[in-house]
């Protein structure tokens, strides 16, 4: 079978091997937990408690703020402490609850979930909004909307993505090997929202383990496929994955549900199966704290909202002093100048480098080698785009399809002359976007 | 933990190919063109090679100096310009045309047009085209210890018979670097290897050109007519080592191809209809004027607006 693939991509250095073959830990947060009311794509979330309050595991604190908004939960009990602006990961201040957590860990009275079998459709969705459940591989696109397209009936493929191609994260690797039977639960409840649809988990091919387990759990479900991909970054980018797996492709001013499908996160689709078949709201995620300056790299079932110093302490804190920290992956986190910024529901990694390869390497003139161009996902010239966008020709970059770009960061990789592309496109992009919204 | 962390926008990986170790592979690339060279042509060659890339380097470093730049001579792109231009060079001619040919392909063809990555022409051709036409005899004389007489080129434009072996080895009179196939394609396949450069250019340059042989050649498909001509001049050092140079080829992928047929039929046309015997140096730098024209045409159409191929 030929593999499953895009055009372009790159080979980084994976660095999985720091972190994959340890289970999964539970962290306890000690210190006081923060939940900005962003930490999802659209209306910030409007909070429900005030200053003063008691709150118990598992109780709302923020209601969504429109339809593609998401409630927030407290994911431990305690009192609420303020609610005022904190820094988050990009550096922005946002307006946050502040929880002082008692350390009891006191529960709410978890609501009963009548059977998944006997739930209609809308129920099923509604219980999906409710657990304030959203795309937690990184964009945080409110997940009972992407579940809510104009035609359910027109969606032929439900698409796991497990193809995680970030290099150093390996939470949903640990996720598959420890909780296969709910990653797989998860998927036929989103199945069972489309009636004319097939269910795809796409594997990158350097995780073989999983490839075979989901295969074995899945051998008896007709409407499930495990497929491997090939092992290459950005595989795990939407545009790209539905292409590898199905063949389709769309363009960045297309929806998956344009081309009959929807796409999902390993993380994701685990909440989906807590939220319908247990009925629990989002509290936790796994993020990966790795890198060659932590000193016991491992994953972490870490409740929302707790501290990064937490997570550092955790990890046995820093065996040599980091010069970058990176939440998220190395190609598209963001770098963040100080530890004390909470984790969200997108929150997917902590890496901890001892060296800053960007600044150690001086940009020099572009050669016009043309590596950006093999290496671009979006089949776009990142080398001129870069030009346009850093003389300013909007003309240009628009005309020349500035726009389709993915901001994956495969140009910026591979560019002998270590030039920024992808740090100016990405900045013209977002005037662009910017300018369009008005 | 009080110290801020680095922060820059992502990836926040590099890989680890950088400017000067391409221009370094490039420079190994020619060693065994240049090798040859010293061994067929002698200590003539040697020297007018040392001069050149002395001469390139050091008017970099000055230009450099003078204008308060940052001195770049590290990026071992001036070597490679130097090198290219000495092996384009007789080993007859005096070691002041290795001078004025280096200072011209650094300040004029790429200096003056702001450096590394901003000259429009590959300056080692730019320089030898301005030696051709200012020193024509200098530059045409291929009269050595070694060898004596016409180049196989020439001795096939006018109808005689060539040594077919002699010219694949490189045992012929010509430029220092350009004689030999042998020596030329170990360096191509060293650069292949490494993935520095590929065959969309060079492969589309030499078939177009054989097609273009084949049916204007007035020898149908002789193969012996045909190789000599892929074999003879500076074809072979033209197509690996300067065509595909990255600054002045088109960057798009279908435009690597439009660019490298358009040489081949201007290589066609100067070898059969012009005066002189050669066309490889004037079909490239007329090629690279092309460059922005063919990247214009052949702009890809992105991911998911047509034309997907895994």
């Amino acid at each position: 079978m030929a593999k499953l693939t895009f055009a372009g991509g790159i080979h980084p250095y994976d660095g999985k091997d720091l972190s994959k073959d340890k289970p999964i830990k539970e962290v306890l947060p000690k210190g006081d937990l923060i939940y900005p009311l962003s930490q999802h794509i659209g209306a910030p979330a409007q909070p429900i408690v005030k200053k003063g309050d008691k709150v118990l595991t598992g109780q709302k604190i923020a209601e969504a703020g429109g339809f593609v908004s998401a409630p927030i939960y407290a994911s431990v009990s305690g009192t609420v402490k303020a609610i005022e602006p904190r820094r988050v990961v990009t550096g922005d201040n946002v307006m946050s609850i502040v929880i002082e957590n008692d350390g009891l860990y006191q529960e709410v009275e978890w609501k009963k979930v009548p059977p998944f079998e006997t739930l209609t459709r809308e129920e099923k969705i509604s219980l999906i909004r409710e657990a304030g459940i959203v795309g937690m591989g990184g964009a945080g696109f409110p997940t009972a909307v992407k579940l809510s397209p104009r035609k359910p009936e027109k969606i032929e493929y439900v698409i796991v993505n497990c193809a995680e191609c970030e290099p150093y994260l390996t939470s949903d690797y640990r996720k598959m090997l420890e909780e296969p039977e709910k990653l797989i639960g998860g998927l036929k409840v989103s199945l069972s929202l489309f009636e004319n649809a097939r269910g795809i988990l796409a594997v990158e091919d350097n995780k073989p383990d999983c490839i075979e387990k989901l295969k074995k759990l899945t051998q008896d479900e007709s409407r499930i496929t495990v497929k491997a991909l090939k092992t290459k970054y950005p595989q795990g980018s939407e545009r790209q994955l539905i292409y590898a797996t199905t063949g389709r492709a769309i363009h960045s001013a297309m929806l998956p549900a344009d081309a009959g499908c929807v796409v999902n996160n390993v993380d994701t689709v685990i909440a989906i199966y807590n939220a319908v078949i247990c009925g629990r709201p989002l509290l936790y995620r796994i993020v990966t704290v790795t890198g060659d300056a932590v000193a016991d790299p491992r994953n972490f079932r870490v409740r929302i909202g707790t501290n990064y110093h937490e997570l550092i302490e955790e990890a046995g804190g820093f065996k040599q002093p980091p010069v970058k920290i990176v939440s998220g992956g190395p190609m598209m986190g963001f770098g963040i100048f100080d530890l004390d910024v909470p984790t969200t529901k997108t929150s997917s990694a902590l890496l901890c480098l001892t060296r800053d390869e960007v600044s150690a390497m001086e940009p020099g003139p572009c050669i016009n080698c043309g590596k950006c161009v093999e290496a671009c996902p979006g089949r776009v010239v990142p080398r001129k785009l870069a030009d346009y966008a850093e003389h300013y020709d909007e003309e240009a970059f628009l005309k020349n399809n500035g726009m389709e770009c993915c901001e994956c960061g495969c140009c910026s990789f591979v560019c002998p002359a270590k030039r920024p592309l992808t740090q100016v496109i990405k900045s013209m992009r977002k005037m662009q976007l910017a300018k369009k919204k008005k | 933990m009080s110290d801020l962390m680095k922060v820059s926008s992502n990836p926040h990986i590099r890989s680890r190919v950088t400017t000067s170790n391409i221009m370094l592979a490039v420079v190994i690339a020619l060693l065994p063109a240049a090798g040859f060279g010293i061994y067929n042509f002698g200590l003539d060659a040697l020297i007018l090679i040392l001069i050149t890339v002395a001469t390139t380097v050091l008017t970099e470093y000055l230009y450099e100096l003078a204008m308060h730049k940052k001195v770049t001579v590290g990026d071992f792109s001036a070597v490679v310009t130097g090198l290219l231009l000495a092996l384009n060079l007789p080993s007859s001619a005096p070691w002041w045309i290795g001078v004025i040919g280096g200072v011209f392909a650094i300040l004029v063809v790429k200096m003056l047009f702001g450096g590394l990555g901003q000259n429009f022409m590959n300056p080692a051709l730019g320089a030898r085209c301005f030696l051709l036409i200012s020193y024509t005899s200098i530059m045409c004389n291929f009269d050595c210890d070694a060898y004596t007489g016409a180049t196989p080129l020439a001795s096939l434009k006018a109808g005689e018979s060539v040594n077919l072996l002699n010219m694949v080895i490189g045992k012929t009179g010509g430029t220092i670097g350009e004689t030999s196939m042998i020596a030329i394609v170990i360096g191509a396949c060293f650069l292949i290897l490494l993935g520095i450069i590929d065959l969309k250019i060079s492969g589309s340059y030499l078939v177009a050109f054989a097609v273009f042989l084949i049916l204007f050649g007035g020898h149908g498909f002789d193969p012996v007519f045909l190789s000599a001509h892929l074999a003879g001049g500076g074809l072979m050092l033209g197509a690996f080592f300067m065509a595909t140079d990255y600054v002045t080829r088109p960057v798009t992928k279908k435009g690597q191809y439009v660019y490298g047929v358009i040489l081949g039929i201007l290589t066609g046309i100067f070898r059969l209809f012009g005066p002189s015997a050669e066309g490889v140096s004037y079909a490239i730098i007329l090629g690279n004027l092309l460059v922005p024209l063919i990247e214009k045409a052949t702009m890809p159409r992105p991911f998911g607006k047509g034309g997907e191929k895994a």
